[in-house]
């Protein structure tokens, strides 16, 4: 589902990203950890080319991510083009980013009706739904600002799976919540995995990433400083700095 | 919710404290009682203002015309003035050097020249050329240089029938609008969240769209207050329209009276009072807009939630 080979990101003269390689396959669940400044949130970017990326290769499904090789050469695609691949790649940020003039329902309605041209009425009534799934029918007409950080992260990743995504990006999605709210969105995606979405999640929650983790990638410094199964990681690092991380945080 | 019924809690004893006296209230509400008394008798017993006079001719047809080509005027010139703006704005943050320079240099210029120097101007283009034609750049140059006869021109309009009165002044106010509209604009794309863009953008729409529906209705809320300044001043700027010259125009309609009838100072009351009057439409419409777009930003409940409220609270109570 993702391919990386080598991949590279500055940012000016510091490189955030020193040559990552790693493949998730379908329905797999991985899990990023590292401590801030690793990478780990920019090579979620750069999944979705929200970055992009210096030098190595990136692929979701079989596409280059944000080119087209052509002749031995790399173009880069249209806006267009690009737009077009992250649709099937839902996103969720740390912050939510939701749309605050809009309600919930319209958050989640928005984007089938303006990019896949899904009828009004038909996405209206997934968009109920979706926020039923999520356990949201009742704040179903709330504007972002009249719910908890919770409801908000919950309207989010309903909002991503309206557009029914092969993968979804999660990008430190409980690390802005209150301690108490942050079960709610895991349950979320605990549901989700179980359905069998493909899920890159960066995070700090390595209980969740123990239970619902297929991956544990590690990373320090923009390298990947060891990947495994997730219990064996956790629990028989191999790695100092592996070590000295958990240690810090378990 | 659920208190205990059966002991119920002593009320807690109200405070009942002496309130701080504020004398310099009492004192400044005199001063200001007095002023406005001697105001309003100064209005009431000058014979100048001649109130009768003034309520006559305030509503008379060519001051009733004057002030439609005022509104009219202001409108238009804003709605360009705004959608030029737009364009304007999205340009200057554009990453094309050369786009965002010409935007740049258009709001350099038409921010240092004074509106009556403009209206000046664009009612002289037609001594600057008397025939305005549409067609392909450098035509005859290009049609020369192959040895060819004729030109490529298919619209031609006459600069002296164009460039005067109505249009004339539209499209100096409208340009010089223009500017000052692109700048709030870019003020209120830049107020939004990066985050908001990237969220879009992360759900596949196109830049366009994400302008659209993201961006620019979320920025509307920091470039309506400002714009609702830029429409009064508007308002008011219509009265340089003498410079091209419009002449059915509210405040040279009313002073033409009080010159014809000496009567100098009710029809200058007049106009005072006619742009407080039509100033104060604008704040309406200003209002109900500012409440458009604050959707989602107050503690307002929508009516949705009023009636989804409602039904929980009948439901609760079976």
């Amino acid at each position: 589902m993702v391919k990386a080979e080598g991949v590279h990101k500055s940012f000016g003269h510091v490189e955030v990203l020193k040559g990552i390689d790693l493949e998730v396959a379908p329905r797999e669940v991985m899990c990023i950890v590292g401590p801030s400044g690793s990478g780990k949130s920019t090579f979620l970017r750069c999944i979705n080319h929200l970055e992009r990326i210096n030098a190595g290769r990136l692929w979701v499904n079989g596409h280059l991510v944000g080119y087209r090789e052509k002749g031995g050469r790399l173009h880069e695609l249209r806006d267009a083009e690009v737009a077009a691949q992250r649709r099937d790649i839902g996103m969720v940020f740390q912050r939510f980013n939701l749309f605050p003039h809009m309600t919930a329902l319209e958050n989640v309605v928005e984007a089938p009706v303006q990019v896949k041209g899904v009828g009004r009425a038909e996405a209206r009534e997934r968009g109920v739904a979706l926020l039923e799934r999520v356990g949201l029918a009742d704040r179903v007409h709330n504007y972002p600002n009249q719910l908890s950080g919770g409801q908000q992260q919950r309207v989010a990743i309903a909002r991503a799976l309206a557009m029914e995504p092969q993968l979804m990006l999660f990008d430190e999605p409980t690390s802005a919540l209150d301690p108490e709210l942050v079960g709610e969105v895991l349950d979320v995606m605990r549901g989700l995995a179980a359905d069998g979405m493909t899920m890159v999640v960066v995070t700090h929650e390595m209980g969740f990433a123990r239970e619902v983790g297929d991956t544990l990638v590690f990373m320090d410094d923009g390298v990947i400083v060891e990947s495994g199964d997730p219990r064996s990681v956790l629990t028989d690092p191999q790695h100092e700095r592996t070590r000295a991380f958990l240690s810090k945080v378990l | 919710m659920s208190v205990d019924q059966s002991t119920p809690p002593a009320p807690p004893e109200q405070i009942r404290a002496v309130p701080v006296r504020h004398p310099g209230r009492w004192i400044a509400t005199a001063v200001i009682a007095v002023l406005a008394a001697m105001f309003i008798h100064m209005l009431a017993t000058n014979p100048v203002f001649q109130w009768d006079f003034m309520v006559d001719n305030m509503f008379s047809d060519p001051v009733l015309r004057g002030a439609r080509t005022t509104l009219i005027m202001t409108v238009l010139a804003m709605a360009i003035g705004i959608l030029l703006g737009i364009v304007l704005a999205v340009m200057r943050l554009s990453a094309n050097p050369v786009v965002s320079g010409a935007a740049w240099v258009y709001i350099w210029f038409f921010r240092a020249i004074p509106r009556i120097v403009l209206l000046f101007f664009s009612a002289s283009l037609g001594a600057l050329y008397s025939t305005y034609e549409l067609g392909f750049p450098f035509d005859q140059q290009l049609m020369d240089l192959f040895g060819f006869e004729g030109d490529w021109r298919f619209l031609s309009l006459d600069g002296n029938d164009i460039f005067r009165g109505f249009v004339a002044g539209l499209l100096g106010l409208a340009l010089s609008e223009g500017a000052y509209a692109a700048e709030i604009v870019r003020a209120g794309i830049q107020s939004v969240d990066p985050g908001q863009a990237e969220a879009a953008q992360a759900l596949g729409m196109s830049r366009g769209k994400t302008m659209r529906r993201i961006v620019l209705p979320q920025a509307m809320r920091v470039i309506i207050p400002p714009m609702g300044n830029e429409t009064i001043a508007m308002l008011k700027d219509t009265s340089l329209l003498i410079a091209v010259p419009v002449t059915n125009e509210l405040n040279f309609q009313l002073r033409a009276i009080g010159s014809r009838t000496f009567q100098v100072i009710p029809m200058a009351v007049a106009s005072i009072l006619w742009y407080l009057a039509l100033a104060s439409l604008l704040m309406i419409g200003q209002h109900f807009l500012e409440k458009r777009f604050s959707r989602g930003f107050g503690n307002r409940e929508t009516r949705q939630q009023r009636a989804a409220r409602r039904a929980r609270d009948v439901g609760s109570t079976h």
